[in-house]
């Protein structure tokens, strides 16, 4: 919610605490089900039932790993660098979930309205891969070696043309805050950024899809060749640390495409105005969320080699070349 | 804008931290620990371990860290300029087509010498 202009106060601090803890739980809880559904979704899809044991349709089956996942033994080989091994699955999460604080949901409820809140998101949501880097480095194992420096070189190098590709929408919007990001989509679905900057969305979603190791980009998983990559020596709770920071990621990535293209809390149609607008953000958050499920059930895994030139000889000029394009038709436009 | 907005990021922060922190401990009064030598080591698909874990790996990942680094100081100054555009105009848009140009060598040059190709693991 807004918090006081006054300024900071005891009162306003607890507040922005209990909104903080509030907001954790809504993620946990979005973890869960996003784990329960992703499950569901990829088995109707290949004609199976998906899990429906644990609870009611199978809806307590990811508390039930929570559950295994918590109780069960935490093995840190002994060769592994101990402070480094623990720190890894910590420093991936941490930033995962402090980006969140700049993702406006509706124009009354952003939790940070920040000024450079892009910029916060791109330089936070960089440091989870030192994470991933060093958890590969730490577990002194070859495997995890290997899949660490090729989940790193992955997401250096689509992080290139992510950042680049949303400078065309602060090119439209004159502005890094999230908040006038969504103020310059005003109006129905003819005016939200997808359709002026499609080149830059496109884009934005595969470099996206990537940086989330997500189907046709999950290599960092490659349990065919790496067996699990940077995480083969977690386990237990430390392990469940590094997977609930790629869905916090999936979360903050999700809200991210909502609020740059999907015009954020704005209704589609004019006869829609009705409708609040958190429910709006809701439905195109889970259309996202929905999107990198259906492409998990659709494509095959793609080559490595495949993988870092579709990255650095096509994507990364493209969105060049998509920055000039809106540079030069906002010259001819004014 | 007004410091109350960083009090919220200083609030997710501080919960970032917490959770990791009490999942753990908390795990640690539930979970069982039975150390033994032979869990304790390494995997390595069920053989003994053979050698060092920290292997030599390949220079390529050196490469694309550099070139990670060339292009990602370049957003660096895209932002910025993006952002005041509406007032720099036509000016603005010619320097920074020449800033891109000149890195876009760079690019076809690292191209040319084959730094994207990807040969073994």
């Amino acid at each position: 919610m807004e918090p006081a202009t006054q300024g900071v106060t005891f009162g306003s601090v607890v507040i922005e605490a209990i909104l903080g803890v509030l907001t954790l739980l809504i993620v946990l809880g979005f973890v869960t089900y996003a784990i329960y559904f992703e499950r569901k979704v990829i088995g109707w899809m290949q004609g199976r039932p998906g899990p429906n044991r644990v609870g009611p349709f199978g809806l307590l089956q990811t508390v039930a790993d929570v559950l295994k996942l918590l109780i069960k033994e935490d093995t840190i080989p002994k060769k592994a660098d101990r402070p480094l091994f623990i720190l890894a699955p910590a420093l991936t999460f941490v930033p995962a979930f402090t980006v969140l604080a700049t993702i406006p949901y509706t124009s009354k409820w952003i939790p940070a309205d920040l000024n450079v809140g892009l910029l916060y998101y791109v330089a936070l949501s960089s440091i989870s891969t030192m994470g991933i880097l060093l958890g590969g480095w730490a577990s002194n194992n070859k495997y995890a070696l290997l899949g660490g420096m090729r989940s790193t070189a992955q997401m250096i190098s689509y992080e290139v043309p992510l950042v680049i590709s949303v400078v065309g929408v602060v090119l439209m919007s004159g502005s890094l805050n999230l908040s006038t990001i969504v103020e310059g989509q005003a109006g129905y679905f003819w005016n939200w950024n997808f359709l002026p900057q499609i080149l830059g969305f496109g884009i934005f979603v595969i470099a996206a899809v990537s940086e989330l190791n997500r189907t046709p980009f999950d290599l960092p998983e490659a349990e065919s060749e790496l067996v699990a990559g940077y995480h083969v020596e977690y386990s237990g709770f430390r392990f469940a640390f590094f997977m609930l920071s790629e869905y916090v990621y999936m979360y903050a990535i999700a809200g991210l495409t909502t609020v740059l293209f999907l015009g954020g809390w704005h209704a589609p149609f004019p006869f829609l105005d009705f409708i609040p607008g958190i429910i709006w953000f809701v439905l195109k958050f889970c259309l996202v969320i929905f999107t990198l499920y259906w492409l998990r059930a659709t494509m095959p895994r793609i080559r490595i080699d495949q993988l870092m030139s579709l990255g650095w000889k096509v994507l990364l000029p493209l969105s060049l070349v998509n920055v000039f394009i809106t540079a030069v038709v906002m010259e001819f436009m004014k | 804008m007004h410091a109350g907005e960083y009090v919220v990021v200083l609030v997710f922060l501080s919960l970032g931290i917490i959770l990791p922190i009490a999942a753990l401990t908390l795990g640690r009064f539930l979970r069982p620990t039975k150390p033994t030598e032979q869990k304790q080591t390494t995997y390595e698909s069920g053989n003994e371990p053979v050698g060092e874990g920290q292997v030599r790996f390949n220079i390529r990942y050196y490469l694309y860290a550099l070139m990670f680094v060339v292009f990602d100081v370049e957003t660096v100054f895209l932002y910025p300029w993006a952002v005041a555009y509406d007032k720099l105009g036509l000016f603005a848009l010619v320097e920074m087509l020449i800033f891109v140009s000149l890195l876009a060598v760079g690019l076809i040059y690292a191209w040319k010498k084959k730094v994207f190709k990807w040969n073994s693991i």
